[in-house]
Order: structure tokens, then C-alpha cells, then sequence
């Protein structure tokens, strides 16, 4: 059966291979167990093509676990977790870590850094140059490439890094906390950077974020997570056009919609 | 006006703080000298046994003009072979037992028990096996560089940043690409320390070895020669020679390391 034809076929119920149109990535009874707890115990999550979904949810609950799982770096106990039907194995993705001096290469010049995937990929000189100077043109900022890493700034160092995961052109973007150990004025500019690339790509994209008004103002999902053994509190959508704005921070709807998110939150991590 | 000429007193200033500030390491030096030409000039110790700093200079310049340098390059000959015997050896295996964590459990204590045993304990078995010939002198400098290596690269590589393994590994690393792409740079630092110990090391035990093993030249053959001949002077001259030789292999890789682990501390 093809996959869009899975796709249309509602099929019995507990049919694992069941998904809804326009689904890229498929988590069907996902277990993981840590030595001291269970954090995931039959988890089922469906992750829509060319959309950004932001994962929210109480400390602890396994957010950055998540999509560690699913990104295929950390092992799970069982379950399963296809992208289109296929494997990770299969599967071209990004990844860009919260802490972008652990995760770049000192010893690399920033082109060299971006071009490593690429040459991972088994691609030519040639071929390297040109994607790497076809992105370097899409994100347009001012950041001297032949510098090393620690040379550069950290909203610079993780531009870098954003554009190591986007090189490749992946089919699925990860971000873990990227902005995290930004500060406020840089973060703000990173949000419209990822806008930006994202509204050119439409590449599937998932984002784990500590910051309810990040999470909100980037996704158009928004995954509300509970306490562990954790499940889906909500699903959110945020039906807000893009480009999105500062000016959208104070835009009715959106405080409407962040402030149901909130109290999803705060109900999520009062339950004991 | 008043300004201006206050300014450039103050650039005076610092210019002469800047200046004083640079020769302070030498300072140290001028008073050692000076104490122990006063020390001498006082006949504190009998000036037999204590010559003044002046006489060894002079042993030093006569001995490089005679054969005092052909000593000293066959300690350095012998001290630069040990120390690429141990590297090529250490560095590779300590690659190795560092990538697993079990092999390295299992070796630990191995490699701890002969780091802390001190090499010149070996020489009598080195002797009895390879003779007295230079293989030895050699191969107990390897024994101990060695092992200071080793440990020093298993110990960097246990230490690797996590993260980045993981970034190479989601960009498609394989495990030998990760090896070579990431885990040797990331224990270079601390492979580093390794080397800069163990060519000391490999000094100190080629200077023994010179002096104890049927030896005919090199620094240590000297020291003992002018020794047991009562050369006050070229003794001296031999152990500032060796002194001299120690701090600059140390200081080489200093500069190396600045220069290769460019990002180190940053």
C-alpha cells in the first residue's frame, strides 16, 4: 500500500500504521526507560510535513529526550518512529544543539563547519562551494566565514550552526533550546532568521524551547507535554499568518493563544 | 599644554613599567648569578667545589669549541628517538584503550602501577636483556615516555565532549570518521601534556643512562667524567648545558602547542 493510500485508509482502530494526511513523522508506542524512571510508556505523536512544531512542557518531562529519540541520538526501548514510512537511517536530518561551542568544531574554520556534513555526504569541491555559497546567500549576514568559531559571536556561532543542519538540506530540522544562551535582543533576531529560512524551505521542523512565547511565536503546533510517564496535554495550532512580527507578540490572538498554552502548562505542572 | 606634557610623562610611565615589566624574569637570573659569584667571591663553599660563575661560563665555551658539542647532540639524538618510539607507540594506543571505556578499565591499573614505578628500577632488566649497548639507554627512555603519553591521550579521549560526538554522528559520521574527525582533535590538548612529560622524561632517564651504562658520550658521560677527574668547572658547565637543553625542549613545545591547539581554553 502506498503511503498516501495509508494515508486516506482510517484503518481499524490501533492500527499502527494508521497516520493522518499531510503527516511526515509517525511515533507509534514509543517506550523509554531511564535506570530511575519511565519517561515515555506507549507514546503516540504525529508530526505534520513543512510546519514547525515547538515542544513545551514541565522541567523534567523529557522534551530535549524527545526529539533526542526521535533524531535517532538517543536509543529507545521500543516503539516505532518512521518519517514518511522510512527509517532515520533513511531519513537526511539537521540538528542544531543548545550549546553551540560544545557542538561546532574549534578546530575548524566556520565554512568548514558548515561543509562538514557535506563532505560526509560524500559530495565534491565543487558541489560543496555551491550550496554553501547558495545558503550563504539566502541567510545574508554580515559573518566573515573564514574566521574560527570562537572568534565569532554566539548569535553568530549558532547562525553557524543553524546553517550546518540547513546545508544539507535536510528533510527534518531538530533545534534544541537554540536560543537559550542568547540574549534577549540576539534571540529575537534568530527568531526571524529561522522564520525566514523556514517560510523559504518548508522544511519539517521540530523545536524544543523553554520559552512559552518562543514556542508560540514560531510554531504553528504547539506540543504541550505532562509530567512524567508523559503524554500529550495538548496539541495546540496557531492559526497566526507569517511573517510574524514583533508586533505580533501583541497581537490579541497570539495572547490569546499563549495565555491557553500557559494554563495547559501551569495545570500540567501542578499535577503531582 | 600643561595636558599634553602630563600625557606623555604618563606614557613615559608606562612605557618604563611596560619595560621593567619584561625584564622582570631576568631578574631572577642576575640575582641567582650575582649570589653565586658573591657566595664564591666570599669563599663561602670551598671555591674547588664551587668555581665561580664566570669559570663555568668560560668551561661551557671551551668545551662547545672542543667536544662538549658533540656530547650534547648525541643526548639529543638519543632523547629525540626515544621520544618518537614512545609517540608513535603511546598515541595510537592510548586511542584505542581511550575509545572503550571497558579495555581501558581493564588496563588501568597496569598502566598506573608501571607509570608510578620509576624507570631507572628497569635498567638492571633492560641490561640483562638487550646489553649495554645504546638499544637500552634508548628503550628505557621508551618504557617511561611511554607510558606518560598513553595516559595522557586515553585520558583526553575518555574526556571528549559528548555533544560534539553526537553533532558528527547526526551529520553522518561514521565511527572511524568520528575518531579521526573529532575525538583526535578533541584529546589533542591533553595529548599535549603527554608529549611535554614524556620528552622530559625521556631526558632524564637518557641523562642517566649516559652516566650509569657503559656509555662513551653524551651529557651524562661528561658530567660523570668531569666528575670523577675533579672538573669543577666543566661538571658545572655540563649540568647548566643539560639544565639548558630540558627548559628548551619544554619551551618548543609550548610554542607548538599555542600554535596547533590554536582554540585551547576558548
Amino acid at each position: 500500500m502506498s503511503s498516501a493510500a495509508r494515508a486516506l485508509d482510517p484503518g481499524p482502530a490501533g492500527d499502527l500504521r494508521w497516520f493522518a494526511p499531510g503527516t511526515h513523522i509517525t511515533v507509534r508506542g514509543l517506550v523509554k526507560r531511564f535506570a530511575e524512571a519511565t519517561v515515555y510508556d506507549g507514546f503516540d505523536l504525529d508530526i505534520p510535513r513543512g510546519r514547525i512544531v515547538s515542544v513545551f512542557g514541565p522541567n523534567g518531562c523529557g522534551k530535549s529526550t524527545l526529539i533526542n529519540i526521535i533524531s535517532g541520538l538517543l536509543p529507545h526501548d521500543s516503539g516505532s518512529i518512521l518519517f514518511d514510512g522510512k527509517t532515520i537511517a533513511e531519513t537526511r536530518i539537521g540538528y542544531v544543539f543548545q550549546n553551540y561551542r560544545e557542538a561546532l568544531f574549534p578546530w575548524s574554520r566556520a565554512i568548514e563547519n558548515i561543509a562538514y556534513p557535506l563532505r560526509r555526504m560524500g559530495l565534491g569541491r565543487t558541489e560543496r562551494k555551491r550550496r554553501i555559497e547558495a545558503l550563504i546567500a539566502r541567510f545574508d549576514v554580515p559573518i566573515d566565514f573564514n574566521r574560527y568559531p570562537y572568534e565569532l559571536s554566539g548569535g553568530q556561532q549558532q547562525t553557524v550552526s543553524i546553517m550546518r543542519a540547513l546545508v544539507v538540506e535536510p528533510e527534518v530540522l531538530f533545534l534544541d533550546e537554540p536560543f537559550s544562551a542568547l540574549d534577549y535582543e540576539m534571540t529575537l533576531l534568530m527568531r526571524d532568521q529561522l522564520q525566514k529560512v523556514f517560510m523559504d524551505t518548508r522544511t519539517t521542523t521540530v523545536l524544543v524551547s523553554h520559552d512559552l512565547e518562543e514556542a508560540v511565536w514560531l510554531a504553528d503546533k504547539v506540543l504541550l507535554l505532562t509530567r512524567q510517564p508523559t503524554r500529550i496535554a495538548e496539541f495546540v495550532d496557531i492559526d497566526i499568518a507569517r511573517p510574524r512580527h514583533d508586533r505580533t507578540l501583541t497581537d490579541p490572538n497570539f495572547i490569546a493563544l499563549r495565555s491557553h498554552c500557559l494554563e495547559v502548562f501551569r495545570r500540567e505542572a501542578r499535577a503531582a | 599644554m600643561k595636558a599634553t606634557h602630563t600625557s606623555k610623562g604618563e606614557q613615559f610611565g608606562t612605557r618604563l613599567k611596560d619595560f621593567a615589566r619584561r625584564l622582570t624574569p631576568l631578574a631572577g637570573v642576575l640575582i641567582f648569578l650575582v649570589a653565586w659569584h658573591l657566595a664564591w667571591a666570599a669563599a663561602i663553599v670551598d671555591p674547588v667545589l664551587l668555581p665561580s660563575p664566570i669559570a663555568m661560563f668560560e668551561a661551557m665555551l671551551t668545551g662547545l669549541q672542543g667536544d662538549l658539542g658533540y656530547h650534547f647532540l648525541r643526548t639529543v639524538e638519543r632523547t629525540v628517538i626515544s621520544f618518537l618510539i614512545a609517540a608513535a607507540i603511546a598515541m595510537p594506543l592510548g586511542l584505542l584503550l581511550g575509545s572503550s571505556v571497558q579495555l581501558y578499565r581493564g588496563c588501568e591499573f597496569i598502566i598506573d602501577f608501571f607509570r608510578s614505578t620509576p624507570a631507572s628500577a628497569v635498567f638492571p632488566l633492560f641490561l640483562v636483556l638487550f646489553g649495554v649497548g645504546d638499544e637500552t639507554k634508548i628503550l628505557v627512555a621508551v618504557f617511561g615516555a611511554s607510558l606518560v603519553i598513553l595516559f595522557n591521550v586515553a585520558y583526553g579521549v575518555m574526556n571528549v565532549r559528548q555533544t560534539r560526538l553526537l553533532a558528527a554522528k547526526v551529520m553522518g559520521a561514521n565511527r572511524f570518521q568520528v575518531l579521526r574527525d573529532v575525538v583526535v582533535w578533541e584529546s589533542l590538548p591533553q595529548s599535549f601534556i603527554g608529549l611535554r612529560n614524556g620528552v622530559s622524561l625521556a631526558l632524564i632517564i637518557i641523562i642517566v643512562a649516559e652516566m650509569f651504562i657503559g656509555s662513551s658520550d653524551g651529557l651524562g658521560y661528561r658530567l660523570i667524567e668531569a666528575q670523577m677527574l675533579f672538573r669543577m668547572p666543566e661538571m658545572y658547565a655540563a649540568i647548566f648545558l643539560a639544565g639548558g637543553l630540558g627548559y628548551g625542549l619544554n619551551v618548543i613545545f609550548l610554542l607548538l602547542e599555542k600554535r596547533v591547539i590554536h582554540w585551547g581554553g576558548r
